[in-house]
Protein backbone atom coordinates (compact mmCIF):
# COMPACT_ATOMS: atom_id res chain seq x y z
CA UNK A 1 0.00 0.00 0.00
CA UNK A 2 2.71 2.40 1.07
CA UNK A 3 4.69 1.52 -2.03
CA UNK A 4 1.72 2.32 -4.24
CA UNK A 5 1.28 5.69 -2.51
CA UNK A 6 4.96 6.47 -2.91
CA UNK A 7 4.93 5.53 -6.59
CA UNK A 8 1.85 7.48 -7.54
CA UNK A 9 3.01 10.67 -5.77
CA UNK A 10 6.53 10.28 -7.13
CA UNK A 11 5.07 10.26 -10.65
CA UNK A 12 4.42 13.99 -10.15
CA UNK A 13 8.05 14.84 -9.34
CA UNK A 14 9.24 15.37 -12.96
CA UNK A 15 6.51 17.92 -13.69
CA UNK A 16 7.12 19.79 -10.42
CA UNK A 17 10.80 20.08 -11.29
CA UNK A 18 10.11 20.92 -14.95
CA UNK A 19 7.67 23.66 -13.98
CA UNK A 20 10.15 25.10 -11.46
CA UNK A 21 12.92 25.15 -14.07
CA UNK A 22 10.82 26.65 -16.89
CA UNK A 23 9.33 29.34 -14.61
CA UNK A 24 12.67 30.14 -12.99
CA UNK A 25 14.67 30.36 -16.21
CA UNK A 26 12.09 32.53 -17.98
CA UNK A 27 11.74 34.70 -14.88
CA UNK A 28 15.51 35.04 -14.43
CA UNK A 29 15.84 36.18 -18.07
CA UNK A 30 12.80 38.51 -18.07
CA UNK A 31 13.94 39.95 -14.73
CA UNK A 32 17.03 41.47 -16.35
CA UNK A 33 15.32 44.00 -18.66
CA UNK A 34 12.85 44.69 -15.85
CA UNK A 35 15.72 45.49 -13.49
CA UNK A 36 17.30 47.63 -16.22
CA UNK A 37 14.05 49.57 -16.57
CA UNK A 38 13.90 50.15 -12.81
CA UNK A 39 17.38 51.68 -12.97
CA UNK A 40 16.53 53.79 -16.05
CA UNK A 41 17.17 57.53 -16.20
CA UNK A 42 13.74 58.18 -17.73
CA UNK A 43 11.22 58.64 -14.95
CA UNK A 44 8.15 57.22 -16.79
CA UNK A 45 10.03 53.97 -17.47
CA UNK A 46 11.13 53.79 -13.85
CA UNK A 47 7.63 54.39 -12.46
CA UNK A 48 6.00 51.98 -14.90
CA UNK A 49 8.43 49.13 -14.18
CA UNK A 50 8.19 49.79 -10.44
CA UNK A 51 4.39 49.57 -10.62
CA UNK A 52 4.63 46.37 -12.67
CA UNK A 53 6.92 44.71 -10.11
CA UNK A 54 4.69 45.80 -7.23
CA UNK A 55 1.52 44.53 -8.95
CA UNK A 56 3.05 41.16 -9.87
CA UNK A 57 4.17 40.68 -6.28
CA UNK A 58 0.98 41.93 -4.60
CA UNK A 59 -1.56 39.63 -6.23
CA UNK A 60 -1.43 35.99 -5.03
CA UNK A 61 -0.04 33.44 -7.54
CA UNK A 62 -3.31 31.48 -7.57
CA UNK A 63 -5.15 34.57 -8.86
CA UNK A 64 -2.59 35.00 -11.67
CA UNK A 65 -2.85 31.32 -12.62
CA UNK A 66 -6.67 31.40 -12.64
CA UNK A 67 -6.66 34.67 -14.55
CA UNK A 68 -4.38 33.22 -17.23
CA UNK A 69 -5.93 29.76 -17.39
CA UNK A 70 -9.65 30.45 -16.94
CA UNK A 71 -9.71 34.12 -17.99
CA UNK A 72 -7.37 34.38 -20.98
CA UNK A 73 -7.67 30.67 -21.69
CA UNK A 74 -11.47 30.73 -22.02
CA UNK A 75 -11.87 33.83 -24.12
CA UNK A 76 -8.73 34.56 -26.07
CA UNK A 77 -6.00 31.99 -26.43
CA UNK A 78 -5.65 28.23 -26.31
CA UNK A 79 -3.41 27.49 -23.36
CA UNK A 80 -2.60 24.23 -21.57
CA UNK A 81 -2.50 24.07 -17.75
CA UNK A 82 1.29 23.66 -17.79
CA UNK A 83 1.78 26.65 -20.09
CA UNK A 84 -0.56 28.79 -17.99
CA UNK A 85 1.28 27.84 -14.79
CA UNK A 86 4.70 28.44 -16.39
CA UNK A 87 3.58 31.82 -17.72
CA UNK A 88 2.05 32.98 -14.42
CA UNK A 89 4.86 31.77 -12.19
CA UNK A 90 7.42 33.01 -14.73
CA UNK A 91 6.02 36.55 -14.60
CA UNK A 92 5.98 36.56 -10.78
CA UNK A 93 9.54 35.22 -10.79
CA UNK A 94 10.60 38.00 -13.19
CA UNK A 95 9.36 40.63 -10.71
CA UNK A 96 11.14 38.97 -7.79
CA UNK A 97 14.35 38.36 -9.73
CA UNK A 98 14.37 42.01 -10.85
CA UNK A 99 14.41 42.98 -7.17
CA UNK A 100 17.20 40.48 -6.45
CA UNK A 101 19.29 41.85 -9.36
CA UNK A 102 18.66 45.38 -8.13
CA UNK A 103 19.95 44.45 -4.69
CA UNK A 104 22.99 42.76 -6.23
CA UNK A 105 23.74 45.80 -8.43
CA UNK A 106 24.05 48.05 -5.38
CA UNK A 107 26.60 45.60 -3.95
CA UNK A 108 28.94 46.05 -6.93
CA UNK A 109 31.58 48.70 -6.30
CA UNK A 110 31.02 51.84 -8.46
CA UNK A 111 34.72 51.66 -9.35
CA UNK A 112 33.94 48.60 -11.47
CA UNK A 113 31.66 50.65 -13.75
CA UNK A 114 34.20 53.48 -13.87
CA UNK A 115 37.08 51.13 -14.64
CA UNK A 116 35.10 49.44 -17.41
CA UNK A 117 34.27 52.86 -18.87
CA UNK A 118 37.88 54.01 -18.51
CA UNK A 119 39.03 50.98 -20.49
CA UNK A 120 36.63 52.17 -23.20
CA UNK A 121 34.76 48.86 -23.28
CA UNK A 122 31.57 49.06 -25.35
CA UNK A 123 28.46 49.11 -23.08
CA UNK A 124 27.51 45.51 -23.96
CA UNK A 125 30.94 44.18 -22.95
CA UNK A 126 30.96 46.28 -19.80
CA UNK A 127 28.01 44.22 -18.75
CA UNK A 128 28.97 40.84 -20.19
CA UNK A 129 32.63 40.81 -19.11
CA UNK A 130 32.79 43.02 -16.02
CA UNK A 131 29.46 43.57 -14.26
CA UNK A 132 27.57 40.43 -15.30
CA UNK A 133 29.86 37.81 -13.75
CA UNK A 134 29.99 39.69 -10.43
CA UNK A 135 26.23 40.22 -10.49
CA UNK A 136 25.66 36.52 -11.07
CA UNK A 137 27.85 35.53 -8.14
CA UNK A 138 26.18 38.01 -5.75
CA UNK A 139 22.64 37.17 -6.88
CA UNK A 140 23.17 33.38 -6.74
CA UNK A 141 22.32 32.74 -3.04
CA UNK A 142 19.16 34.90 -3.05
CA UNK A 143 18.19 33.52 -6.45
CA UNK A 144 18.54 29.98 -5.14
CA UNK A 145 16.47 30.78 -2.05
CA UNK A 146 13.83 32.15 -4.36
CA UNK A 147 13.98 29.04 -6.57
CA UNK A 148 13.31 26.84 -3.54
CA UNK A 149 10.30 29.02 -2.67
CA UNK A 150 9.20 28.74 -6.31
CA UNK A 151 9.35 24.94 -6.14
CA UNK A 152 6.83 25.13 -3.30
CA UNK A 153 4.70 27.61 -5.25
CA UNK A 154 4.45 25.13 -8.13
CA UNK A 155 2.08 23.15 -5.86
CA UNK A 156 -0.46 25.86 -6.75
CA UNK A 157 -0.44 24.59 -10.35
CA UNK A 158 -2.34 21.53 -9.09
CA UNK A 159 -5.43 23.78 -8.80
CA UNK A 160 -5.53 24.23 -12.58
CA UNK A 161 -4.79 20.56 -13.24
CA UNK A 162 -1.05 20.26 -13.83
CA UNK A 163 -0.32 16.67 -12.74
CA UNK A 164 2.62 17.50 -10.42
CA UNK A 165 3.26 16.32 -6.85
CA UNK A 166 0.36 18.13 -5.12
CA UNK A 167 -2.07 17.06 -7.86
CA UNK A 168 -1.02 13.41 -7.64
CA UNK A 169 -1.23 13.61 -3.84
CA UNK A 170 -4.80 14.88 -3.99
CA UNK A 171 -5.91 12.14 -6.35
CA UNK A 172 -4.02 9.43 -4.46
CA UNK A 173 -5.69 10.52 -1.21
CA UNK A 174 -9.12 10.44 -2.86
CA UNK A 175 -8.44 6.94 -4.16
CA UNK A 176 -6.78 5.29 -1.15
CA UNK A 177 -8.29 7.22 1.79
CA UNK A 178 -4.84 7.20 3.43
CA UNK A 179 -4.81 11.00 3.33
CA UNK A 180 -2.55 11.51 6.35
CA UNK A 181 0.26 9.38 4.90
CA UNK A 182 -0.26 10.73 1.40
CA UNK A 183 0.19 14.39 2.36
CA UNK A 184 3.07 13.56 4.72
CA UNK A 185 4.82 11.83 1.81
CA UNK A 186 4.07 14.73 -0.55
CA UNK A 187 5.49 17.20 1.98
CA UNK A 188 8.56 15.01 2.40
CA UNK A 189 9.17 14.95 -1.37
CA UNK A 190 9.13 18.76 -1.50
CA UNK A 191 11.53 18.94 1.46
CA UNK A 192 13.90 16.42 -0.16
CA UNK A 193 13.95 18.30 -3.49
CA UNK A 194 14.52 21.60 -1.64
CA UNK A 195 17.42 20.09 0.30
CA UNK A 196 19.11 18.81 -2.86
CA UNK A 197 18.62 22.19 -4.53
CA UNK A 198 20.17 23.90 -1.49
CA UNK A 199 23.14 21.50 -1.53
CA UNK A 200 23.66 22.12 -5.25
CA UNK A 201 23.69 25.89 -4.71
CA UNK A 202 26.16 25.69 -1.84
CA UNK A 203 28.46 23.66 -4.07
CA UNK A 204 28.13 26.19 -6.92
CA UNK A 205 28.70 29.08 -4.52
CA UNK A 206 31.91 27.51 -3.15
CA UNK A 207 33.17 26.86 -6.70
CA UNK A 208 32.46 30.42 -7.82
CA UNK A 209 34.06 31.92 -4.72
CA UNK A 210 37.16 29.78 -5.21
CA UNK A 211 37.53 31.16 -8.72
CA UNK A 212 37.37 34.75 -7.51
CA UNK A 213 39.76 34.21 -4.61
CA UNK A 214 42.50 32.90 -6.92
CA UNK B 1 -16.77 49.49 -19.94
CA UNK B 2 -20.05 50.36 -18.17
CA UNK B 3 -21.02 46.73 -18.64
CA UNK B 4 -17.87 45.69 -16.75
CA UNK B 5 -18.51 48.12 -13.91
CA UNK B 6 -22.14 46.98 -13.71
CA UNK B 7 -20.95 43.37 -13.44
CA UNK B 8 -18.40 44.33 -10.79
CA UNK B 9 -21.00 46.32 -8.82
CA UNK B 10 -23.34 43.34 -8.84
CA UNK B 11 -20.77 40.90 -7.43
CA UNK B 12 -18.65 43.19 -5.26
CA UNK B 13 -20.61 42.43 -2.04
CA UNK B 14 -20.04 38.68 -2.52
CA UNK B 15 -16.33 39.21 -3.10
CA UNK B 16 -16.10 41.52 -0.09
CA UNK B 17 -17.65 38.87 2.14
CA UNK B 18 -14.97 36.51 0.80
CA UNK B 19 -12.29 39.10 1.49
CA UNK B 20 -13.57 39.41 5.04
CA UNK B 21 -13.04 35.69 5.52
CA UNK B 22 -9.54 35.92 3.95
CA UNK B 23 -8.65 38.67 6.42
CA UNK B 24 -10.17 36.71 9.33
CA UNK B 25 -8.22 33.54 8.59
CA UNK B 26 -5.02 35.59 8.09
CA UNK B 27 -5.58 37.37 11.41
CA UNK B 28 -6.17 34.13 13.31
CA UNK B 29 -3.11 32.53 11.71
CA UNK B 30 -0.92 35.49 12.71
CA UNK B 31 -2.44 35.72 16.19
CA UNK B 32 -1.50 32.12 16.95
CA UNK B 33 1.44 31.79 14.56
CA UNK B 34 3.63 34.67 15.76
CA UNK B 35 3.62 33.60 19.44
CA UNK B 36 4.31 30.08 18.16
CA UNK B 37 7.22 31.54 16.18
CA UNK B 38 8.59 33.12 19.37
CA UNK B 39 8.28 29.81 21.25
CA UNK B 40 9.98 27.97 18.38
CA UNK B 41 12.78 30.55 18.18
CA UNK B 42 13.45 30.08 21.91
CA UNK B 43 12.96 26.31 21.59
CA UNK B 44 15.65 25.99 18.92
CA UNK B 45 18.13 27.78 21.20
CA UNK B 46 17.14 25.56 24.13
CA UNK B 47 19.83 23.33 25.64
CA UNK B 48 17.26 20.58 26.27
CA UNK B 49 17.58 18.21 23.33
CA UNK B 50 13.83 17.40 23.28
CA UNK B 51 12.81 21.04 22.83
CA UNK B 52 15.55 21.68 20.32
CA UNK B 53 14.62 18.72 18.11
CA UNK B 54 10.87 19.26 18.41
CA UNK B 55 11.15 22.97 17.50
CA UNK B 56 13.46 22.18 14.62
CA UNK B 57 11.03 19.57 13.32
CA UNK B 58 8.04 21.96 13.39
CA UNK B 59 10.10 24.71 11.73
CA UNK B 60 11.57 22.55 8.99
CA UNK B 61 8.28 20.90 8.07
CA UNK B 62 6.41 24.22 8.18
CA UNK B 63 8.97 25.90 5.92
CA UNK B 64 9.87 22.93 3.78
CA UNK B 65 6.42 21.76 2.71
CA UNK B 66 4.30 24.04 0.52
CA UNK B 67 1.50 25.87 2.37
CA UNK B 68 -0.97 24.12 0.05
CA UNK B 69 0.22 20.70 1.28
CA UNK B 70 -0.04 21.84 4.93
CA UNK B 71 -3.61 22.97 4.27
CA UNK B 72 -4.58 19.69 2.63
CA UNK B 73 -2.77 17.76 5.36
CA UNK B 74 -4.87 19.38 8.08
CA UNK B 75 -8.14 19.31 6.12
CA UNK B 76 -8.03 15.98 4.26
CA UNK B 77 -5.31 14.20 6.25
CA UNK B 78 -6.22 14.69 9.90
CA UNK B 79 -9.75 13.20 9.52
CA UNK B 80 -8.18 9.85 8.61
CA UNK B 81 -6.47 10.03 12.02
CA UNK B 82 -9.87 10.69 13.62
CA UNK B 83 -9.56 14.48 13.88
CA UNK B 84 -12.12 16.20 11.64
CA UNK B 85 -11.85 19.99 11.55
CA UNK B 86 -13.96 22.58 9.76
CA UNK B 87 -12.27 24.26 6.79
CA UNK B 88 -11.81 27.49 8.79
CA UNK B 89 -10.16 25.72 11.73
CA UNK B 90 -7.90 23.58 9.55
CA UNK B 91 -6.96 26.63 7.46
CA UNK B 92 -6.09 28.56 10.63
CA UNK B 93 -4.11 25.62 11.97
CA UNK B 94 -2.13 25.08 8.76
CA UNK B 95 -1.40 28.77 8.21
CA UNK B 96 -0.46 29.24 11.90
CA UNK B 97 1.98 26.33 11.50
CA UNK B 98 3.43 27.98 8.43
CA UNK B 99 3.53 31.38 10.18
CA UNK B 100 5.21 29.92 13.26
CA UNK B 101 7.89 28.26 11.13
CA UNK B 102 8.73 31.36 9.09
CA UNK B 103 8.42 33.94 11.88
CA UNK B 104 10.65 31.85 14.17
CA UNK B 105 13.49 32.66 11.75
CA UNK B 106 12.58 36.35 11.73
CA UNK B 107 12.41 36.47 15.54
CA UNK B 108 15.62 34.47 15.88
CA UNK B 109 17.39 37.03 13.70
CA UNK B 110 16.03 39.73 16.05
CA UNK B 111 17.26 37.85 19.13
CA UNK B 112 20.69 37.41 17.54
CA UNK B 113 20.84 41.15 16.84
CA UNK B 114 20.68 41.97 20.58
CA UNK B 115 24.25 42.66 21.77
CA UNK B 116 25.56 40.03 24.16
CA UNK B 117 26.39 42.71 26.75
CA UNK B 118 22.68 43.27 27.32
CA UNK B 119 22.28 39.70 28.53
CA UNK B 120 25.34 39.97 30.75
CA UNK B 121 24.13 43.28 32.18
CA UNK B 122 20.72 41.77 32.92
CA UNK B 123 22.40 38.86 34.71
CA UNK B 124 24.72 41.25 36.57
CA UNK B 125 21.82 43.18 38.11
CA UNK B 126 20.31 39.88 39.21
CA UNK B 127 17.37 39.50 36.82
CA UNK B 128 16.07 35.96 36.42
CA UNK B 129 16.35 34.46 32.91
CA UNK B 130 12.65 35.04 32.38
CA UNK B 131 12.75 38.68 33.50
CA UNK B 132 15.85 39.32 31.43
CA UNK B 133 14.04 37.94 28.39
CA UNK B 134 10.81 39.81 29.05
CA UNK B 135 12.15 43.22 30.12
CA UNK B 136 15.46 43.46 28.30
CA UNK B 137 16.00 41.06 25.38
CA UNK B 138 12.54 40.83 23.79
CA UNK B 139 11.82 44.58 23.60
CA UNK B 140 15.14 45.06 21.80
CA UNK B 141 14.78 41.97 19.60
CA UNK B 142 11.20 42.64 18.52
CA UNK B 143 12.11 46.15 17.39
CA UNK B 144 14.40 44.55 14.81
CA UNK B 145 11.78 41.94 13.90
CA UNK B 146 8.77 44.19 13.43
CA UNK B 147 9.26 45.34 9.80
CA UNK B 148 9.91 41.82 8.46
CA UNK B 149 6.96 40.55 10.51
CA UNK B 150 4.69 43.08 8.80
CA UNK B 151 6.14 42.01 5.47
CA UNK B 152 5.35 38.43 6.35
CA UNK B 153 1.77 39.37 7.30
CA UNK B 154 1.26 40.64 3.73
CA UNK B 155 2.56 37.34 2.34
CA UNK B 156 0.19 35.49 4.68
CA UNK B 157 -2.84 37.35 3.32
CA UNK B 158 -1.74 36.22 -0.12
CA UNK B 159 -1.20 32.66 1.12
CA UNK B 160 -4.75 32.61 2.52
CA UNK B 161 -5.87 32.46 -1.14
CA UNK B 162 -4.69 28.82 -1.11
CA UNK B 163 -7.63 27.98 1.16
CA UNK B 164 -9.48 27.72 -2.15
CA UNK B 165 -8.16 24.16 -2.24
CA UNK B 166 -9.93 23.20 1.00
CA UNK B 167 -13.29 24.75 0.11
CA UNK B 168 -13.09 27.73 2.46
CA UNK B 169 -15.32 30.39 0.83
CA UNK B 170 -12.67 33.13 0.89
CA UNK B 171 -11.98 35.71 -1.83
CA UNK B 172 -10.56 33.39 -4.52
CA UNK B 173 -13.18 30.69 -3.92
CA UNK B 174 -15.97 33.26 -4.24
CA UNK B 175 -14.45 34.64 -7.43
CA UNK B 176 -14.11 31.12 -8.84
CA UNK B 177 -17.74 30.23 -8.06
CA UNK B 178 -18.99 33.47 -9.62
CA UNK B 179 -16.78 32.79 -12.64
CA UNK B 180 -18.13 29.29 -13.14
CA UNK B 181 -21.74 30.52 -12.81
CA UNK B 182 -21.46 33.52 -15.13
CA UNK B 183 -18.60 32.31 -17.38
CA UNK B 184 -17.03 35.74 -16.90
CA UNK B 185 -13.87 34.40 -15.27
CA UNK B 186 -11.67 37.16 -16.52
CA UNK B 187 -13.82 40.03 -15.27
CA UNK B 188 -14.36 38.59 -11.80
CA UNK B 189 -10.74 37.47 -11.35
CA UNK B 190 -9.63 40.95 -12.37
CA UNK B 191 -11.77 42.38 -9.56
CA UNK B 192 -10.42 39.81 -7.08
CA UNK B 193 -6.87 40.72 -8.11
CA UNK B 194 -7.66 44.41 -7.68
CA UNK B 195 -8.95 43.80 -4.16
CA UNK B 196 -5.69 42.06 -3.21
CA UNK B 197 -3.68 44.82 -4.88
CA UNK B 198 -5.61 47.57 -3.10
CA UNK B 199 -4.56 46.07 0.24
CA UNK B 200 -1.12 44.68 -0.54
CA UNK B 201 0.41 47.50 -2.61
CA UNK B 202 -0.06 50.29 -0.01
CA UNK B 203 0.92 47.84 2.74
CA UNK B 204 4.14 46.90 0.90
CA UNK B 205 5.03 50.56 0.41
CA UNK B 206 4.29 51.28 4.10
CA UNK B 207 6.51 48.39 5.26
CA UNK B 208 9.36 49.60 3.03
CA UNK B 209 8.98 53.10 4.52
CA UNK B 210 8.96 51.68 8.06
CA UNK B 211 12.06 49.64 7.30
CA UNK B 212 13.87 52.70 5.96
CA UNK B 213 12.82 54.73 9.02
CA UNK B 214 13.94 52.15 11.57
CA UNK B 215 17.13 51.44 9.65
CA UNK B 216 18.03 55.15 9.63
CA UNK B 217 20.26 55.00 12.70
CA UNK B 218 21.94 51.68 12.10
CA UNK B 219 23.92 52.53 8.96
Amino acid sequence: MMLEILQSIASGIPLSIALTIVAFVSGAVLGMPLCGMRASNAQPVRVLSGALVLTLRSIPPIVWLFFIFFGLGADFIQISPFEAAALGLGLITAANMAEIYRGALTAIHPGQWEAAAALNLPPLYRFVDVIGPQLFRIALPSGATYAIGLLKDTAIASTIGVPEIAFEAYHTSQRTFHSLDVYAVAGLFYILISLSLAALTRWADVKLRARVAR
Amino acid sequence: MTELFGFWWEWLPTLLSGLQLSLAVTAVALLFGIPLGLILALGVQSKRAVWHVLSLFIIETGRGAPALILLQFTYFGLPSAGIALSSFVSASLALAWCTGAYTSEIIRAGLDAVPHGQKEAAAAIGLTDWDALYFVILPLALRVSVPPLFGFAILMLQASSLCFAIALPELVSQAYVIGSNTFQYMQILLLAGLLYAVICIPATIAVAALEARLGRHTD
